[in-house]
């Protein structure tokens, strides 16, 4: 009996360890693919060691979206229900790319990384395919969107990721940069951006937002540390008209694993900030001593 | 006194030319991005201008070096500074219009902007050095101090930018705070009095 209960735990603890199949120190990032119990992830190193993980898919499922954050970044579409031109800001594992390539197949999507290290592994590891309606640019996503604009280039869905848990880059969180993105929005255009919901940047993420969009949603997770801000170009729906939304989508969300009345559940209309915070301009954006405060 | 007053300003010279330049990095950031060769831009340009001033300030070293020419060389340098803040603007959306490639594009908007000045930030080493120069002998040693005083200069530009200035005030207020700094020290040591050696005792 002690030697079966020996070799099961064994068992357990073997199939409990996870394994690295991929590590790579890129130009920006030190880089791995853990996979772990069948599900597996793609993580940052980072300073204090809770590596965060970027993305992750089931490897019997991967078309379910696996990471609960990225979840979240489908509540824009309580607001902009058929997207056609989508922009993804920050590729991680692909996921969501791939996630509305497949809900909307017909919509073209531009996903935006500046690490060929990440675009490399997304297409190895994650399933992900450029090609048809779906396109990578790998290029600083700040001068992608600077010349989109020249270009008269316009999206209707636009993701906004570009943060890896440890350094945010200063430039893609100021005044002048979600001018820029403005700028590229269809009138009717909803914007999802990943935050941080700790330390002091939260006040100052919010008050640029607030200057740039005027009103804006935020959407939270109770499991998750990530909060993510929605945007619409224009006044924002009323609850009745993203609950039609909601119901509309619901069959295909759940397809992805995603609950659309926990989406909905999880949306604040009325997020409210340290007024006093100051805007972050390209003239000031200090965001990494802000965010250890 | 004299002394003093030379190695206040190779100091306040070598904190202007690393602060300019790792705010060199957030001005190109919002045209460039903050790729590793929008770096490698700076830093190269960097590099050019200051050996280039080098070996204008070595030359010019050689034609009657005076405390009051040194003064006027940091008047010069220090409203120089100011062409940055001028033309920051104008001059990456002129580049990024015309130049594709982000790369090239640094290069060419960190030449625009930062080439000028760093040359004439460059000539005030050598000088200074041959201002406390006393004899051949001891040259090593004066030179050797005075880029002992400039570095460590250049190492509170460095931290004191990147750790504290940036977080207290904008990108265009730190340079008119380096601008200021450098004007009024040009200015205190044009208004020296003439001694009737113009060197300095190591």
């Amino acid at each position: 009996m002690p030697v079966l209960l020996a070799a099961i735990l064994l068992i357990c603890a073997a199939s409990a360890q996870a394994e690295t199949i991929h590590r790579e120190k890129s130009l920006y990032r030190d880089l791995y693919v853990e996979e772990d119990d069948g599900r597996r992830c793609l993580k940052f190193r980072t300073r204090n060691q809770r590596d965060s993980s970027q993305s992750c898919v089931f490897v019997q499922r991967p078309d379910l979206l696996a990471l609960n954050y990225t979840h979240m970044a489908m509540s824009g579409l309580l607001l902009k229900p058929q997207p056609k031109k989508i922009l993804v800001i920050g590729l991680g594992g692909g996921v969501l790319p791939r996630a509305l390539g497949s809900l909307y197949p017909q919509a073209e999507i531009t996903s935006v990384e500046i690490d060929p290290a990440v675009v490399a592994v997304a297409k190895r590891y994650f399933y992900f395919q450029e090609g048809g309606n779906n396109r990578v640019v790998t290029q600083d996503a700040r001068v992608f969107v600077k010349r989109a604009g020249l270009k008269k280039e316009r999206y209707d869905y636009i993701i906004l990721d570009a943060f890896n848990g440890d350094y945010i880059p200063g430039h893609l969180m100021t005044l002048e940069f979600f001018q820029e993105v403005k700028k590229i929005m269809t009138p009717d255009a909803v914007l999802v951006a990943n935050t941080f919901s700790r330390s002091e940047l939260v006040n100052h993420e919010s008050a640029t937002y607030h200057k740039a969009f005027g009103k804006f949603y935020t959407v939270s997770q109770r499991d998750s540390g990530n909060r993510m801000i929605l945007v619409s170009k224009h006044k924002l729906p009323g609850r009745t008209e993203m609950h039609r939304n909601m119901r509309a989508l619901s069959p295909q969300l759940l397809e992805l694993g995603v609950q659309g009345r926990k989406l909905l559940n999880g949306l604040d209309r009325t997020p409210g900030w340290k007024r006093s915070a100051k805007v972050l301009t390209d003239q000031y954006s200090p965001v990494n001593v802000l965010n250890a405060e | 006194m004299r002394t003093a007053l030379l190695l206040l300003m190779s100091f306040t010279m070598g904190f202007a030319i690393m602060s300019s330049e790792l705010l060199g990095g957030r001005i190109l950031a919002p045209n460039f991005g903050s790729s590793i060769f929008v770096w490698g831009s700076i830093i190269t340009v960097y590099m050019l201008a200051l050996s280039l001033g080098y070996l204008i300030g070595g030359q010019w070293s050689m034609r009657a070096p005076s405390f009051r020419k040194f003064g006027l060389l940091f008047l010069v340098a220090g409203l120089s500074l100011l062409h940055i803040v001028a033309s920051d603007q104008w001059a990456m959306d002129w580049v990024f219009v015309r130049i594709e490639d982000p790369r090239g594009g640094a290069l060419l908007a960190s030449m625009l902007l930062f080439f000028v000045p760093s040359i004439i930030m460059g000539v005030a080493a050598p000088y200074g050095v041959r201002l406390l120069v006393q004899s051949r002998e001891s040259s090593g040693k004066a030179a050797g101090f005075l880029y002992f005083v400039s570095t460590l200069g250049s190492a509170a530009g460095t931290i004191m930018t990147s750790f504290y200035l940036v977080v207290w005030f904008e990108i265009d207020q730190i340079i008119y705070c380096c601008t200021g700094l450098l004007v009024a020290l040009g200015v205190v040591a044009l208004l020296m009095p003439d001694s009737g050696s113009q060197e300095v005792e190591a």
